[in-house]
């Protein structure tokens, strides 16, 4: 039975590939266009007041994680219903890393690192809503995100140990010789920490986004055979579904990694 | 940054492909637009802080409180049934120590009832011997009766038939003769 769905799929996918192609066929391929930042309500003008699409798509992230968590666990069951058990899933997740990576006397932070892990997860997945607007695809977005760690866990660490905070740079295993050198690029590492965080994560989401928008246009140039980028994309789509998770979770566990040395920075 | 500036390339040659661009014409990468920065960011805070106000006072204290009596009901369930399971083990002991009380005193009974039947047989036993002795001493008696007339008729018999011999043999009968003779014969 299934085997047979699959086939009349593939076999509407061909079909329609063949009807519904365009009559003059035309390579137009504009993979960044989707990451254009538009007034909602029209107008050329963007200030920083104006409600964007990066307004909407954030506020969707908001709404869906307020369904997921909040209206999710409103029956408090002990036997949880669908909802619950993926919002007690995430919380398990999450708290888990924190206390695994960060230690527990990190669990203070965890609302904190719960908030940066649930809006870009959602982020992630919500942009991967055909004609959505990726919000997590923007250095502006990924970078503020990087900062607000890097800046939380600098203070962190120097109002928790003062100025023994600064013993993170200096490896005192190594031999005092190579310390200074050591030193110069641990301080080198612990600012370029913030700038990896964001590129990592807007990298990913927009080469993703953009190769399927390439991809897209090549079905529009292909005529009957527009088939067999849709069959890339669907393929591609899926890892892109893991890469939204993945960057999720690799930002969080970094952030988990990082607040590790701030609140114990010996080497 | 290569991938930057990659991107950056393909987004000038977009610009230079078609008309679709003209709307955001300055740059080819929308992420690099600096004009829109603020925009971003002022609303991601706002979303930040909305999220974070939710999560801290909503979601995340109902989870670990809907985490927390779980395992609080869990830990009372395996408490119940460790409970319960001692009180059946006690019941099946009960029940054992029951039957066993029933069967050594069913055992009694049937000992005690035999040992009763067994006495109330002797007795029957030892009335019936009683009677059978009395019956076989009367029964005796009766026969030493019966043959104690039965001689004393012979006697009679013989002395009358004696003394009608004599009489008819033209003798006179002599009665103390005659008893004497058949006295002696009897008894012989």
């Amino acid at each position: 039975m299934g085997k047979l769905v699959f086939y009349v799929a593939l076999a509407l996918v061909v079909v329609s590939g063949v009807l519904f192609a365009p009559e003059h066929a035309g390579l137009a391929i504009h993979p960044m266009d989707q990451f254009t930042v538009e007034a909602l309500f029209g107008g050329d003008h963007v200030a920083w007041y104006t409600p964007t699409n990066v307004t909407l798509w954030m506020f969707l992230a908001i709404g869906a994680i307020f369904v997921l968590l909040v209206l999710g666990s409103a029956n408090r069951g002990i036997v949880p219903s669908r909802a619950q058990s993926v919002a007690e899933l995430a919380y398990g997740f999450i708290y888990k890393m924190v206390e695994d990576v960060a230690g527990k006397d990190a669990v203070k932070f965890f609302p904190y690192i719960m908030t940066l892990f649930m809006f870009i997860v959602t982020a992630n997945f919500l942009g991967l809503i055909p004609m959505s607007f990726t919000t997590t695809s923007h250095f502006a977005v990924t970078g503020v995100l990087a900062v607000l760690v890097f800046v939380a866990i600098t203070v962190t660490g120097f109002v928790l140990h003062g100025a023994k905070f600064l013993g993170l740079f200096w490896v005192s295993s190594a031999p005092l010789a190579l310390r200074p050198v050591l030193a110069l690029i641990e301080v080198i590492s612990y600012f370029v920490r913030p700038v990896s965080l964001c590129i990592r994560l807007a990298g990913n989401i927009m080469a993703g986004h953009a190769v399927l928008k390439v991809f897209a246009g090549f079905a529009g140039a292909l005529g009957f055979a527009s088939f067999l980028p849709i069959f890339a994309i669907s393929a591609f789509y899926a890892l892109e579904v893991l890469v939204a998770f993945i960057q999720a979770y690799v930002f969080t566990i970094l952030t988990c990694v990082y607040l590790k040395d701030a609140l114990h920075p010996s080497h | 940054m290569a991938t930057n500036t990659h991107d950056a390339g393909h987004g000038a040659a977009d610009a230079a492909h078609g008309a679709a661009d003209a709307a955001h014409g300055s740059s080819g990468m929308p992420q690099l637009d600096f004009s829109t920065y603020g925009n971003q960011i002022f609303w991601l805070l706002v979303t930040l802080v909305v999220i974070y106000m939710i999560l801290s006072r909503v979601a995340l204290p109902r989870i670990a409180a809907i985490l927390n009596e779980r395992q609080g009901t869990i830990t009372n369930d395996l408490a119940a049934a460790e409970d319960l399971k001692a009180k059946a083990q006690e019941a099946e002991n009960a029940y054992n120590k029951a039957l066993a009380d029933a069967r050594a005193e069913a055992q009694r009974i049937a000992i005690e009832t035999r040992a009763e039947i067994q006495a109330g047989v002797d007795e029957a036993i030892a009335k019936a011997d009683v009677e059978i002795s009395a019956k076989a001493a009367e029964s005796e008696a009766a026969i030493a009766e019966i043959r104690a007339s039965a001689l004393d008729s012979v006697k009679i018999v013989a002395s009358d038939t004696a003394s009608a011999l004599i009489a008819a043999l033209g003798g006179k009968d002599d009665a103390k003769t005659i008893a004497a003779a058949v006295a002696e014969r009897t008894e012989g």
